[in-house]
């Protein structure tokens, strides 16, 4: 009984911690850009994100694996028939919490009957760019019915948990202390809304997973493994947090 | 085979300065990094750009190890007449690509 009565006044302080955003003061990252990076996403043609994906656009078309299908074969014009698709992700698919990438991957394994992509490959990176594009200018609506429901929770937590030899929690940087510095850095509110992004640091196109395993790193946490429901959860719960705000993929940023 | 990107106007006045971006797909590794292990990351990297407007050249650049990625170069030129822009990059391990563009004079 004794372990019981210790975690509950605990779970009521990690509870009341920390308040979300109000959902009026949310801003994309893009906001707090110099007006050359914004200038820089804006348009296709300066856009490096774009070279994904016109190379995404070439993967819908060609055939993969053994039954010789491409995507298009089943899901026809990507510009009409996925308008909206990458919006809703992360989702539940079959009983199990799925992102975009991982979607694309069961596609491939399942219909196409080809080996999955590996994470941050070219392949998948280009693949979930050209679908994000079909959405760009869409609001966010990640899922939000019952069956998400304890996936989003578990996401929640993970977001408000402190964690690493540095000790702290996602919420301590991006809902208390954004619009503030880190090392020089502005501190953004984390609105993940224009993923898979052209990080100009990474001088290439990243996931949001790629994003997060980052922070854990940064405060010196063990990184949970690409494609891990852990990581799935959070980014549910971050794409949950930006909803209804407009997804920007491919984004560009610092 | 690299991917390009090249924007220029369609059509133009004469005597117009027109602007031009060109966008090509390219790691830009300036050999001076290291793996994990400390062997040398060899240099791959794009040594010129060329645009040539109906033949004739308007634009060259010699690339070096501290540009980035992708390298998007923007610049302006004088439409003149109605033709064709190409584009050519050149650089290390016998890398090479090309694009063009038509412009129309009015």
């Amino acid at each position: 009984m004794r372990p019981r009565a210790l975690v509950l006044p605990l779970l009521f302080l990690a509870s009341g911690a920390g308040a979300d955003i109000p959902l009026a003061e949310r801003r994309s990252g893009y906001e707090e850009m110099s007006r050359e990076t914004r200038a820089m996403q804006d348009d296709d043609a300066t856009n490096p994100a774009t070279l994904w994906v016109l190379d995404g656009a070439s993967l819908w078309e060609s055939k993969a694996g053994a039954d010789g299908k491409a995507c298009a074969d089943c899901h026809g014009d990507a510009a009409t028939r996925m308008k909206g698709a990458a919006a809703r992700y992360p989702r539940v698919f079959e009983g199990r919490l799925v992102n975009l990438e991982q979607r694309i991957n069961l596609c491939r394994t399942a219909q196409q009957k080809a080996p999955a992509f590996a994470y941050e490959s070219r392949e998948l990176l280009a693949l979930s760019a050209y679908l994000g594009r079909q959405s760009r200018g869409l609001p966010i609506e990640a899922a939000t019915g019952q069956d998400a429901k304890p996936f989003l929770e578990s996401g929640r937590a993970a977001y408000y948990r402190r964690q690493g030899q540095l000790n702290l929690a996602c919420a301590q940087c991006h809902d208390e202390r954004h619009g503030g510095k880190l090392a020089g850095t502005p501190i953004p509110q984390g609105q993940a809304t224009g993923y898979p992004i052209y990080r100009l640091e990474w001088q290439g196109l990243g996931s949001l997973q790629r994003r997060l395993r980052n922070c854990m790193i940064g405060v010196r946490a063990e990184p949970y493994a690409y494609g891990s429901p852990e990581l799935v959860e959070l980014e549910l719960y971050l794409m949950w947090r930006a909803r209804g705000m407009t997804l920007e993929t491919p984004a560009v940023r610092p | 085979m690299a991917r390009t990107i090249v924007n220029v106007p369609a059509r133009a006045g004469k005597g117009q300065v027109i602007e031009i971006k060109a966008l090509v797909g390219h790691v830009m590794e300036t050999g001076f990094r290291r793996t994990e292990t400390g062997a040398l990351i060899p240099r791959d990297i794009i040594r010129s750009f060329v645009c040539r407007y109906n033949g004739v050249e308007v634009f060259r650049a010699d690339l070096h190890p501290a540009i980035a990625a992708n390298p998007l170069i923007e610049f302006t030129t004088i439409a003149t007449e109605s033709g064709k822009l190409d584009f050519h990059w050149a650089g290390d391990n016998g890398f090479s690509a090309d694009d063009s563009a038509p412009i129309t004079i009015e």
